[in-house]
């Protein structure tokens, strides 16, 4: 007989209850740049991320734990991210980890993610793993299993559509990481495309002028420029592009710095023309389920918080990686990082970014960086570039919008 | 080599020399002339760039015209904090190195409220000036650069004119070099450093509006130019006005000259090899005493 009175069956039920709701939190760690030069993205990243762990808390949180984010500012300075990684290992034991944004920040992450074993997400790193070959890393980015290759082979393949086919290229970038690498899958489509390279050459961050660059590859006289930059330089180059009137049938590349608001709105007009990398641009042909909404709620906050108002470029693959990351470990049912690796690459998965599988090195099975061309921005204000008509996407051919108007210098303006 | 882009690549050092000129003239007054060690002086630049920034994007006031409105609050600003500096370092004779510590913690802190105030994002400004461009022959002549060299050159020229030609000029010429004899013609140099500290931070504001006319900004860029802007008043001559103006145009003009026949990366690579071979012959900088 059961002697136990109906008022300790009720508290006890609400004691298995309370100890759901009061699991020990799913801690998810990692460094983000949230000063320095990258800064402005590595906040509109992490906007995006706190809401998946609210989306996924709202709805009971993982595993039955909540999600909590363990993250510190890593300054965008790689020297930083070796000793926040072990101190979100060691100090506050997070179950996961995932990276800052940047191939600068991730490279010096991964041997730490090595050394523990951990399953290893990352945010926009042009194939820091190359060196590594680290089996639990991953990468949302999604330029292909040869990233640097894939990255830039866009920009080529759109130039070799142009009757006569350009014979001739620059090659132009800042001196880091992300450049040097974007600049070696430049060379190789180069190589492949039988160009000949009449200037390859890469300036200091620190540099404030860059007419004198522009003026020095004009005097080559190229078919082609191609550039690998950061937002400052970006902004510098196509400043110094249209100030020196440079005259060439292709110019742009993979520019960082050109896919947020502050710089389109700032350079406005002086874009129309340029050639760019980009992973989301407002076309029609441009539907990925989920995407719409995901911005519609993203933008109201980052507004708010003085963020990229746009957030094409940073937050949906944010929020994407997030999603993959929480839909394995819920699939694994613990915390077992190398099942979590295992369920990574053999699973296929859909987000705001559309459907993700994985390549054996980690990066997208199939890539899908887009080329688009900007057209008739009239101004400097932002609901231009909210319109479609104004990113015309030019490769890949599924997602093709429109053809490339060139030579360059005659639809600069 | 052609001679469009000789002329070019000179025209563009010089534009370039300008603006090293507004960066570098303030530390050439605080490190050269006041010995103090102002290693926050990129991050009152930064100041400058973005109260620029916020006015021209909140009411369309032109960068430059917001520098001068906003000088004598950037002036006020630096008497401020002398005063602070000289409270709590200077007057105790604490260790330079302390006093530098100040510095690097007034940077760190500057930036942080920056961040904290407006965000991390990139700002920048707009003026009609900005996308035109000037053709003079062969020579391109950007209204970017070009506004920024005649405010900057402008700017140095009076503060040379102002410390050679006045009382007050010759004093701060004076306080560096012998504070007990300046007091014995009853004088007080911490006043004189105060206001020409003052000088320097105003100077500071006034170069952060044309660093934000030429690229945009974000809190932490300051620190790229930490090199520069003291590099410029050493090769120069510490404490001396023209010495900084022929720094900048010799840097501004040997970078542009690089990048344009030899590479962008080996800019600073000659421009410090320029620094080290001047002081290896003057180690007192070219103007210097």
């Amino acid at each position: 007989m059961d002697r136990r009175h109906p008022s300790v069956a009720a508290a006890l039920a609400l004691a298995v209850s309370f100890s759901a709701v009061a699991q020990e939190p799913l801690k998810i760690g990692f460094s983000m740049s949230l000063t320095g030069p990258l800064g402005g993205n590595g906040r509109a990243a992490l906007l995006a991320m706190q809401m998946w762990a609210e989306d996924v808390n709202t709805k009971g949180g993982l595993l039955g734990r909540p999600i909590r984010l363990v993250y510190y500012d890593d300054q965008t300075n790689p020297a930083n991210v070796p000793g926040l990684y072990t101190k979100l290992l060691d100090i506050d034991k997070v179950d996961l980890i995932v990276s800052s944004y940047g191939t600068n920040v991730i490279a010096p992450a991964i041997p730490i993610a090595m050394q523990r074993k951990m399953a290893f997400m990352t945010l926009f790193g042009t194939n820091p793993n190359a060196k590594f070959k680290y089996d639990r890393y991953f990468q949302i980015m999604p330029n292909g299993p040869d990233p640097a290759v894939g990255l830039t082979k866009g920009f080529f393949e759109v130039a070799m559509t142009m009757d006569p086919k350009p014979k001739t290229v620059a090659l132009v970038g800042a001196d880091a990481e992300y450049p040097h690498a974007a600049l070696e899958g430049a060379r190789t489509n180069v190589k492949a495309a039988g160009l000949q390279v009449l200037y390859d050459k890469t300036y200091p961050m620190s540099t404030t002028d860059f007419t004198p660059i522009v003026r020095a590859i004009q005097a080559t006289n190229p078919d082609l420029v191609f550039v690998a930059s950061y937002p400052p330089d970006s902004a510098g180059i196509v400043r110094a592009a249209n100030e020196v009137a440079l005259k060439t049938r292709q110019f742009g590349g993979a520019m960082i710095g050109v896919q947020y608001a502050t710089l389109k709105t700032q350079l406005g007009p002086l874009l129309n023309g340029v050639v760019a990398w980009e992973v989301y641009a407002p076309e029609p042909t441009i539907k990925f389920p989920g995407v719409e909404e995901f911005l519609a709620r993203y933008q109201p906050l980052a507004a708010a918080q003085q963020l990229d108002p746009l957030g094409f470029f940073l937050p949906p693959y944010a929020y994407a990686m997030m999603q993959i990351v929480g839909e394995a470990v819920q699939r694994v049912g613990k915390i077992d990082q190398a099942k979590i690796a295992e369920d990574i690459h053999s699973h296929e998965f859909t987000t705001v970014v559309g459907n993700v599988r994985f390549a054996k090195n980690g990066e997208w099975a199939e890539g899908r960086p887009l080329y688009v061309q900007y057209r008739g921005i009239r101004g400097n204000g932002l609901e231009e570039w909210k319109k479609p008509g104004h990113e015309v996407v030019l490769w890949p051919a599924r997602w093709k919008s429109g053809d490339l108007l060139h030579p360059y210098d005659q639809h600069r303006k | 080599m052609s001679g469009p882009l000789f002329a070019n690549a000179l025209v563009s050092g010089l534009l370039l020399a300008g603006f090293y000129a507004a960066v570098s003239v303030g530390i050439s007054i605080a490190f050269g002339m006041l010995d103090v060690v102002n290693i926050a002086h990129p991050a009152f630049i930064i100041l400058g760039s973005y109260a620029a920034s916020i006015a021209n994007a909140s009411m369309g006031a032109d960068p430059i015209v917001t520098a001068v409105a906003l000088s004598p609050a950037f002036f006020a600003l630096g008497l401020l904090l002398y005063r602070f500096y000289h409270a709590t370092f200077e007057r105790r004779g604490r260790e330079p190195l302390r006093g530098l510590a100040f510095f690097f913690g007034i940077l760190f802190v500057t930036e942080v409220a920056l961040i904290l105030a407006f965000g991390v994002d990139y700002r920048s400004v707009t003026a009609r000036y900005i996308g035109t461009t000037w053709r003079l022959g062969t020579v391109d002549l950007p209204l970017r650069l070009f506004v920024p060299f005649v405010v900057s050159v402008a700017m140095t020229l009076s503060l040379q004119v102002f410390l050679s030609r006045t009382f007050f000029g010759r004093a701060v010429l004076a306080v560096g070099q012998d504070q007990l004899a300046l007091q014995l013609m009853g004088v007080d140099p911490v006043r004189i450093k105060q206001i020409a500290f003052g000088i320097s931070i105003a100077t500071a504001g006034v170069a952060g509006a044309l660093l934000v006319i030429i690229q945009p900004v974000q809190p932490s860029l300051g620190r790229e130019y930490i090199g520069l802007v003291f590099a410029i008043p050493v090769l120069g001559g510490m404490g001396s006005i023209a010495g900084t103006l022929a720094g900048a145009a010799i840097l501004g003009v040997a970078t542009s000259f690089t990048a344009t026949f030899f590479g962008p990366s080996w800019a600073p690579a000659v421009s410090f090899g320029i620094l080290l071979f001047a002081l290896a012959f003057r180690p007192s900088g070219l103007f210097g005493r």
